[in-house]
């Protein structure tokens, strides 16, 4: 408004900065409709192949792959939500011995680096006949980082719920497991929307743990698997393309329609 | 925190709280103590040893920290973490206040550009990874191709030494500068429009608002950042597994990559243990170094 130069500066420093952010996904997009042996040498499909989408998803390695992610994110997310919303309710809630050294303690979690437990994690989980099976990519996250920061957030929100709401309850003689599940858990909405967004994403992401744990393809989760395709099929970048879109797509389209919610679970996690 | 203790036991927490309380933490407990605290002493002890994968292994006291000192490998990719490290941090943060002063005010399009930069915090590192590989791909890459239309003969992006770092942090930037971004607009957003007025009052430009309003006003946030990104980069691994292997010769090889190769290619599961602790004791300094500065954080808002 005040100056029209400036305002065409910082419009043009945004558009180069914006096309580094969006220009990799369009492209990989573009890619991954391509036929093959122009992968290289097109700026935009022509023709268009939907053959790379209906080939990759008759792949029944990537279904398999894709679907591990979907469930096993799903699965750690709801354990997170349930375990930390129980924990986080007692250390807001609940009067009881020990109570503040546990929290310290659960709070030490966050600093444990999973580089480091990892070695005797694998040697426990070997003892156990327990590798290349989902369990430990679901029991690990649960009970460290995700679940870890999750009762922090739970305990954080559930102090700022009015007493009121739930000595009511209590007066009617309700027990403590009913106050948690009946009251407080229905009004931990906003929190624990958070914490799914955040969980869900850093699981899906999750790559040391099935790096480690899983040997096989079909119990693969999505990120090992494509970063295993680059190796052996270097040159199929149409079918790559393709897959990477089908494993990002979903996200970005949550991401869309729940963008406020988004960036606050993301925005949680990274100052925890 | 023992005053606190006492107090609450005075207050007579009934035998009914105290076993509920105790259940309701129970399952988180039990957890952290199976799948954290436990393995954390145990990586200890293991550091201790001779420790191969298949055969017996054998108690060497701190040989294995005797080793590392001396490894140029170890030493190699110690410096490899701390140059990526110093590359990524200053690059991203600078960035994002960048772009967050630019995103603060309202102007025709911010909703895009503001989405448009977190759109790589949503999507996957691995296929963040991938797509930037193939961008970069020496000969028929995107980013050579577009070179050589200016007459540009571009390098192998990521075979070749000078280039292979700092490659892989411009893309790791350009992954997480938007969650920065967002870190510091909020930060920017609570300083008090007045100041604003007050130094518009005394004709300051736009640069001269930004040092000496809006910088000291948010200086606690860009401390905190600065070290919550500087741990997730002394972290690096994903980006790295998929873009160079560690290579070319080793000039990508960062601690986590050298501590999973020693660990689960190598299998000198003692020598592994000990490499961890070393990045144990650099992550522990800077939490403590985060909790300190959030302590004088809490300070200045009172």
């Amino acid at each position: 408004m005040r100056n029209k130069g400036s305002n065409l500066f910082k419009y043009i420093i945004l558009l180069i900065i914006t096309s580094l952010m969006i220009g990799p996904l369009l492209w990989m997009i573009s890619t991954s409709l391509k036929e093959p042996a122009k992968t290289f040498t097109q700026f935009f499909p022509n023709p268009i192949r939907w053959a790379n989408y209906a080939e990759v998803l008759g792949n029944s390695t990537f279904l398999k792959q894709y679907w591990n992610s979907i469930y096993i994110s799903i699965l750690v997310t709801l354990l997170v939500l349930l375990f930390s919303s129980m924990a986080g309710y007692a250390f807001a809630r609940i009067k009881f011995i020990g109570r503040n050294v546990i929290f310290l303690l659960l709070l030490s979690v966050m600093m444990i680096p999973a580089e480091v437990t990892i070695i005797p994690l694998f040697l426990f989980m070997r003892e156990l006949g327990l590798i290349n099976t989902h369990l430990p990519l679901i029991l690990l996250p649960t009970f460290g980082a995700s679940g870890a920061f999750g009762v922090f957030l739970m305990r954080q929100f559930f102090i700022m719920i009015p007493k009121e709401l739930e000595e009511a309850a209590i007066m009617d003689g309700c027990s403590k497991f009913k106050v948690y599940w009946r009251i407080m858990l229905p009004l931990s909405v906003p929190a624990l929307s958070t914490l799914t967004i955040f969980t869900f994403l850093a699981n899906w992401d999750e790559f040391l743990y099935p790096l480690i744990f899983i040997n096989s393809r079909e119990l693969m989760t999505l990120p090992i698997g494509l970063s295993l395709f680059t190796d052996e099929t270097g040159t199929a970048w149409h079918h790559l393309m393709s897959a990477t879109t089908l494993a990002t797509i979903p996200l970005l389209i949550i991401f869309f329609f729940a963008q406020k919610k988004f960036i606050e679970g993301m925005t949680a996690g990274s100052i925890k | 925190m023992l005053r606190h203790l006492t107090k609450g036991k005075k207050l007579g927490s009934k035998w009914s709280d105290n076993i509920a309380g105790w259940l309701f933490v129970s399952p988180m407990l039990i957890g952290f103590t199976l799948f954290m605290f436990g393995p954390l002493l145990y990586a200890f002890f293991i550091s201790l040893n001779d420790w191969p994968l298949l055969g017996d292994e054998t108690f060497i006291g701190i040989k294995n920290y005797e080793t590392l000192a001396h490894d140029p490998i170890f030493i190699k990719s110690l410096v490899n973490t701390l140059l990526f490290s110093l590359g990524l941090v200053p690059f991203n943060i600078i960035l994002a206040i960048f772009l967050a002063s630019l995103l603060k005010n309202k102007f025709f399009g911010i909703g895009l550009f503001r989405t448009a930069i977190f759109v790589p915090v949503v999507t996957s590192l691995i296929v963040w990874s991938i797509v930037w590989k193939y961008l970069l791909a020496t000969e028929l890459g995107f980013i050579n191709q577009m070179l050589a239309l200016i007459g540009i003969e571009g390098p192998s992006w990521l075979l070749s030494i000078p280039t292979a770092l700092p490659v892989v942090i411009f893309v790791s930037v350009l992954k997480n500068v938007g969650l920065n971004m967002i870190l510091f607009l909020t930060a920017m957003q609570q300083v008090p429009a007045e100041l604003y007025e007050a130094s518009e009052l005394d004709g300051a430009s736009n640069f001269r608002k930004f040092r000496s309003v809006t910088l000291p006003l948010i200086t606690p946030t860009v401390f905190l950042t600065m070290i919550i990104t500087t741990i997730g980069a002394m972290k690096v691994f994903g980006q790295i597994y998929v873009m160079t292997r560690g290579g070319p010769v080793d000039s990508t090889k960062v601690l986590v990559y050298y501590i999973w190769e020693t660990a689960f290619k190598h299998f000198d599961m003692g020598y592994a243990s000990a490499l961890a602790f070393v990045l144990f004791f650099i992550l522990l300094a800077f939490t403590i170094l985060s909790w300190i500065v959030r302590k004088r954080w809490v300070f200045y808002e009172e």
